[in-house]
């Protein structure tokens, strides 16, 4: 293995392989994220709205499906190229935690492949191509499989996620590696209710968000524009329920922190000292080196009771953990408190769009289309923010309490992780910058544009945008 | 239980890579063979006979990939960092190709330009560093307590190379015979030429691969019958088929070219794969780090094979079933206008 002083340092840590390998990991991880959120959430909008097409026989779902289906199919082929990148890190860097970890997760990355991955990829291409090859009872089907697909892989990665957070049902064998030996507590661990629950809910609200941007833009420009408005009440009425409801699986999973993951919970709150009356603190900038906060603002007792439920409950602070044990304290607080900050102007947004519907005066709020169109991308910075957190807040281990990242990382030399990071974030930033230049095309062009032109022209055939009947069938 | 999992295991694996090389090999083909195409109609239509696929067939590979760390996870954990860069660089090539099938189709002019060029080149990266892996592969990986310690650059070799030029010839070759089946007219035509080029391509490139293999690692020369200073005669029949096999799939592809067949040639170019892979798997079998771990070494915890046997069993035919489901959905000729879809 590399010597750190070969790389140079970042705020007082060597730049060696396992600093690099992290920033990597991190890096293209927030950044798959980001697409698997868009392609669950539209998956499923699809299968509502092809399935309120078929039923009620408007075009206007019609024409909302096709455009949507457009920008599905960007999202789902980022989300798969970044995602085969994921599962080929977990070999090229680290293959120390893949040696010790593949008795029990091993196979529960296998099933994702094979439950998941083969029946999205597969129905994809009847879903995209197969209009008239497949009759339109098969094509929803079609739909209603990928959709069921990125649910299915969900479920299988947060579940392994899960048991590297709280890992129950293993055995440790002596030369290191897990084996299971109850497979219903490995893949039902702790945590994983919630934290699916948690993703799944991330997932719709971060695409019901772009939706309601997409529609809003459209209204902005034209009043009438009948998918749009239609697209826009579907929207709001996903943050009138969900953003509530995923506030309180939030909660949840922040109460459950208390006996899973304590370190992390005190980082979340930067709690210091172990104490009865834990403050609530808005604002601090938690310093590990002198192990307290600085700029506190804070409301008196708030920490015990939002955890709790208890104003007077005793939480462990994060002196009472070795200092090899905490985890960086000022990247989790402020993650977590970006996190909570957007999903309260998500619920925000919920009432006040529904309280304008009640009032049918959704159209004529020109503040508020123009906040919806602002927080069009809040879901996604919600999402790699939550991740950040979960993350972050697990350091400094990797499979919590047994395995520590440190001694998970590959014998690969700095050079080459180096190497890989950079033409990484060389390669992400040219797909990044064509994806969301080309999504926000669609949008300006909106649900309209797709039906009205002949497909030839701007679409190739084997884009999705050819796949589009060319005549509205009525 | 006396089921032999581990073998049942490699057996799958080897099955997922070699449908990998078979599917994926012909879609890298046809970006290989991009800058060929007489005019941006045909690439267009060249891209839209494997839009609806390529993303199945990329799956495969992630089979390969989690299957290798779900069943052989000594193995996944030597052969990945052992391999580090060229790995890296068929994932950021496979990125580029990737993204190309619905930018290129959202770009104007001048996006559609990059975007040609990248799933070409993607596709052509893609080809090379998977060769190189095969090479180094083939070549063996320094391990020393289950853990690898080869340097960055061990794979590059000029045996590497050459199975690298190998793989491109091979998969240019899938690439058009897959033309042959799925276009008309003036493509039609180029697509024989191509089929034609490459295929004399692979067959000098195979035998060269063949005698470079036999010289450069003795342990695979013994398995063939080598013994130093002459042939094994009863070692070199067993393995004999494995060749016959190679020739007849060369001869399936040459005739069929001649006689101007659709399909004939595809089956041919199939053939010749599944020779040589047989005939380099014979070489380093039961190896999965050659030449370091076997299957057996490298294998997960039974319970571990076992609950991922019982999902294979049932699971595995229905993927192959509905993935012949959507080839067949999209078989014949594909067209230029948007009507086919
Ligand atoms: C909550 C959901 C979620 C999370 C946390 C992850 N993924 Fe993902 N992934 C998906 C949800 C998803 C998805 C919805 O199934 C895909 C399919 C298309 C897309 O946009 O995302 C996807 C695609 C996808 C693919 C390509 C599948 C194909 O070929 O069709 C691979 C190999 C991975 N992922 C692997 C990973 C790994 C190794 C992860 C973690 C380290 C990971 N994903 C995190
Ligand atoms: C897609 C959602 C995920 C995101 C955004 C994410 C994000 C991160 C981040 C930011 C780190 C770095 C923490 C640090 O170094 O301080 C990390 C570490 C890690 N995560 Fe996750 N994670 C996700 C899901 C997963 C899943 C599903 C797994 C495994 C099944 C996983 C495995 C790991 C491993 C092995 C590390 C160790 C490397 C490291 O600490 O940098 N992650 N992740
Ligand atoms: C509104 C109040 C919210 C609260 C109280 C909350 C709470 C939490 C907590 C405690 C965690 C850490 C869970 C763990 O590590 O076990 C977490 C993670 C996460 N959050 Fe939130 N959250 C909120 C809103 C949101 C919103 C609006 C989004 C996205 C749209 C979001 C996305 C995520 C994601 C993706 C993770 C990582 C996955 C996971 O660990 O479940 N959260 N959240």
């Amino acid at each position: 293995m590399a010597t750190p002083a070969q790389g140079g340092y970042l705020w007082a840590m060597p730049l060696d392989a396992l600093l690099l390998s992290r920033l990597q990991f991190a890096f293209t991880l927030a950044f798959h994220i980001i697409f698997p959120s868009l392609s669950i959430g539209l998956a499923s909008f699809l299968a509502v709205l092809e399935g309120l097409w078929l039923f009620t026989k408007r075009e206007a779902f019609q024409r909302l499906y096709l455009f949507w289906l457009k920008i599905f199919a960007i999202s789902f082929g980022m989300g798969v190229v970044t995602g085969v990148v994921m599962s080929y890190q977990f070999g090229t860097n680290w293959s120390v935690f893949s040696k010790m970890t593949a008795g029990v997760l091993g196979p529960l990355l296998a099933y994702e492949v094979l439950t998941a991955f083969f029946l999205e990829s597969s129905f994809l291409g009847v879903m995209l191509f197969g209009w008239k090859r497949v009759g339109p009872c098969l094509h929803f089907t079609a739909t209603c499989l990928v959709a069921f697909g990125t649910l299915v892989s969900a479920f299988w990665i947060i579940s392994a996620n899960s048991w590297m957070q709280v890992p129950t049902g293993y055995a440790l064998l002596p030369d290191g590696r897990f084996v299971a030996r109850d497979w219903l507590a490995v893949i039902l661990s702790p945590s994983f209710p919630q934290r699916l629950a948690h993703m799944v809910l991330a997932a719709y609200l971060s695409t019901a968000l772009l939706v309601a941007a997409a529609a809003a833009f459209q209204i902005w420009r034209d009043r009438a524009q009948a998918e749009s408005r239609i697209a826009l009440r579907m929207a709001i009425g996903m943050f009138v329920v969900v953003a509530p409801l995923q506030l309180f699986v939030g909660d949840y999973a922040g109460k459950q922190l208390v006996a899973q993951q304590p370190a992390k919970l005190a980082a979340i709150e930067a709690f210091w000292d172990t104490r009865p009356a834990q403050d609530f603190h808005i604002v601090a900038w938690p310093d590990r080196a002198r192990a307290g906060d600085d700029w506190e603002l804070s409301l008196p007792k708030l920490g015990s009771w939002i955890t709790t439920g208890d104003a007077n409950a005793t939480l462990r602070g994060l002196k009472s953990f070795p200092p090899q044990d905490r985890p960086p304290v000022a990247v989790v607080f402020w993650s977590f408190r970006v996190m909570v900050g957007l999903g309260f102007a998500m619920i925000g947004l919920g009432l006040w769009g529904g309280a304008l519907w009640l009032r049918r005066g959704l159209e004529r709020s020109r503040l508020f289309l123009a906040a919806t169109m602002l927080m069009g991308p809040a879901g996604f910075a919600a999402v790699v923010a939550g991740w950040i957190t979960a993350e972050v807040g697990r350091q400094p281990w990797v499979v919590y309490g047994l395995m520590r990242t440190r001694d998970a990382v590959s014998p690969v030399g700095v050079h080459e992780v180096q190497a890989s990071l950079l033409a990484f974030l060389a390669v992400y930033a040219l797909i990044f910058s064509a994806g969301v230049l080309y999504i926000l095309r669609l949008i300006a062009q909106g649900p309209e544009a797709g039906v009205a032109e002949p497909p030839a022209p701007t679409g190739a055939p084997g884009s999705a945008f050819a796949a589009a009947p060319p005549e509205p069938t009525a | 239980m006396s089921l032999d999992l581990p073998l049942i295991w490699a057996v799958v694996i080897a099955l997922a890579v070699l449908l990998y090389v078979l599917l994926d090999g012909f879609d890298l083909g046809i970006g290989i063979l991009f800058p060929l195409a007489r005019s941006s109609a045909d690439r267009d239509l060249m891209m839209a006979s494997i839009a609806p696929y390529w993303d199945g067939d990329e799956t495969w590979l992630v089979l390969g990939g989690g299957g290798l760390f779900a069943a052989f996870p000594g193995a996944y954990a030597v052969l990945m960092p052992a391999f580090y860069l060229p790995i890296i660089l068929m994932l950021l090539a496979l990125i580029l190709r990737g993204v190309a099938f619905e930018f290129r189709a959202r770009g104007r002019r001048r996006g559609k330009r990059l975007w040609t060029a990248l799933f070409s080149a993607g596709s052509l990266v893609a080809a090379v560093a998977q060769g190189l892996v095969l090479g180094g592969f083939v070549h063996g990986v320094r391990v020393s307590h289950g853990a690898f310690v080869g340097g960055p650059f061990d794979w590059l070799t000029p045996y590497a190379l050459l199975t690298a030029l190998g793989l491109v010839a091979g998969y240019a070759l899938l690439g058009a015979a897959w033309l042959l089946i799925k276009t008309r007219d003036a493509l039609h035509g180029d697509a024989r030429r191509w089929a034609r080029t490459s295929a004399s391509a692979v067959a000098v490139l195979l035998a060269a691969v063949s005698v470079a293999t036999l010289v450069v690692e003795p342990q695979v020369a013994a398995r063939w019958g080598w013994t130093g200073d002459g042939f094994d005669l009863g070692r070199l029949a067993r393995l004999a088929p494995i060749p016959l096999l190679g020739a007849a799939g060369l001869a399936v592809l040459f005739v069929g070219l001649a006689r101007g067949a659709q399909a004939w040639p595809f089956a041919g170019a199939a053939i010749v794969f599944l020779s040589g892979y047989l005939g380099l798997a014979a070489g380093f079998f039961p190896y999965v780090a050659p030449y370091a771990l076997t299957f057996r070494d490298a294998a997960n915890a039974d319970n571990a094979l076992g609950l991922l046997f019982g999902g294979l069993v049932v699971i595995l035919p229905v993927i192959l079933g509905y993935t012949a489901w959507v080839y067949w959905l999209f078989r014949g000729k594909t067209a230029t206008d948007a009507g086919y879809h």
